[in-house]
């Protein structure tokens, strides 16, 4: 049974973070509520007062920019994103992610930015945004800040946000040219969350194929949302044969740190790393040449 | 402390004061009395429990009721006209697209939600349509030929 609370309804971004000030460690945020609902429902979570943010529309939008790129307002719903004309032209990896989240009653009420502000490291966004080199941006207070993706998971379920502070704005570069980026999740049931889950994006030098950059961005393969950086290390500066694409999938599977759960056991995880890694990678080097 | 709940639901306004903690199929359910809405696992897997809010298909067992408010939401039971019953209610009772009933309701509405949105879905886009709804008694098939059978006019709204 959920705990009563008491309900607070901020229509800006100021009110909330006055809220939020305010409340500290007896408050918590709810957007479209898609995964904290449940573990309310569950008694692990049970806040004094919960602060409704999800009708603050300044925080939903999807604007695109040639200089800037991506820019996704951090209340967005996963579902427009999916259907958004722009994400699906400049950043279709996005768009396939998003197909594949949960399912359309999930992704029409939830929001990218309480998707990446629970921290389940099985979630779908976070590999593809680290493959994407995106930042995020957050606010308080006493102003804004930003970080790379990759440096916002902590731990299972925890963030680099500051008490206080709320995720407003997903930023994603601009694709540079000759790049692939594709996402692969493993699991039994399509709507299901990643058994494993992983996120490349190969970037081609202008000349003879060679992998000028790549980032590889693993899911549910550790207590965050991890980049396989030694992985990575096999493929940069070389041209791609599949005997690096096997080795850097080898790699990855010893850089990986997963758990044994009920969907899955540590050895197994490591395998569909090892297999994905190949996998995905393949995938994003026949993307990249076709850039 | 109570909080003050104002939305339709199948077209009725509805003023109730409701604990904030209250989730939009208790709602539903308790306070309307509107039982044709299931719910099933309650940790939003089924699908037993979409409604149609603000014209997007949800699962009601995972929206607090108080994120409705000033919204518009059709269940099952806002599907009939009268007597006439919704061309996707002939259409599953012609094709027999169920057996035990229970993941009926949440598949007529996800199948409501997909035909408003795409009239004309093809196979693959039906099944993506109703891929958040579990039907234990394995009746998929029988369900995609209603939604079919609607979707090539076989079933037409009576005007």
């Amino acid at each position: 049974m959920i705990r009563d609370f008491e309900y607070l309804t901020p229509k800006t971004l100021e009110e909330a973070l006055t809220l939020l000030d305010k409340y500290g460690d007896e408050c918590k945020v709810i957007a479209g509520g898609q995964s904290l609902l449940i573990l309310m429902k569950q008694g692990l979570v049970a806040p004094e007062y919960l602060i409704d943010i999800k009708g603050i529309t300044e925080l939903n939008y999807i604007k695109s920019d040639a200089k800037e790129g991506l820019r996704i307002g951090a209340l967005t719903p996963h579902r427009a994103i999916e259907k958004s004309p722009v994400v699906r032209n400049g950043f279709a990896v996005l768009a396939e992610m998003e197909n594949r989240l949960a399912s359309i009653q999930t992704r029409n009420w939830g929001t990218i930015g309480g998707n990446l502000c629970h921290g389940d490291p099985a979630g779908d966004p976070a590999p593809v945004l680290i493959a994407l080199n995106a930042n995020l941006k957050m606010a308080s207070l006493k102003g804004e800040r930003t970080t790379a993706i990759e440096d916002f998971f902590l731990d299972y379920f925890e963030t680099a946000l500051e008490p206080g502070e709320l995720l407003t704005e997903i930023q994603v570069p601009v694709v540079p040219p000759h790049t692939g980026t594709v996402y692969i999740k493993f699991n039994v049931i399509e709507s299901d969350l990643a058994t494993v889950g992983v996120a490349v994006s190969i970037t081609l030098g202008s000349s003879e194929g060679i992998c000028q950059d790549v980032r590889i961005a693993l899911g549910a393969a550790a207590s965050t949302p991890v980049r396989a950086k030694q992985a990575e290390a096999v493929l940069r500066g070389k041209k791609i044969t599949d005997n690096l694409l096997r080795e850097a999938g080898q790699i990855a599977s010893t850089e990986a740190e997963p758990i044994s759960d009920i969907y899955a056991s540590e050895e197994y995880r490591r395998e569909l790393v090892k297999v994905l890694v190949k996998r995905v990678s393949r995938e994003a080097l026949a993307r990249a040449k076709q850039a | 402390m109570k909080k003050e709940l104002r939305f339709t639901v199948n077209g009725q306004p509805y003023e109730l004061y409701i604990k904030p903690k209250t989730i939009l199929v208790e709602v539903l359910r308790a306070h309307l009395g509107l039982t044709g809405t299931k719910r099933g696992c309650d940790s939003s897997s089924c699908g037993a429990c979409t409604v149609i809010l603000n014209g997007m298909a949800v699962k009601s067992c995972s929206v607090l009721a108080l994120q409705a408010n000033g919204g518009e939401v059709l269940t099952v039971e806002g599907l009939a006209k009268g007597n006439e019953l919704h061309p996707l209610q002939k259409a599953f009772l012609d094709h027999g697209a169920f057996q035990c009933g229970f993941c009926t309701s949440g598949m007529l509405m996800s199948s409501k939600a997909l035909l408003d949105e795409n009239p004309n879905p093809t196979k693959e886009q039906i099944k993506e349509g109703i891929d958040g709804n579990i039907c234990r008694c394995t009746g998929y098939n029988s369900i995609i030929r209603a939604l079919t059978g609607v979707v090539k006019g076989e079933y037409k709204e009576e005007k």
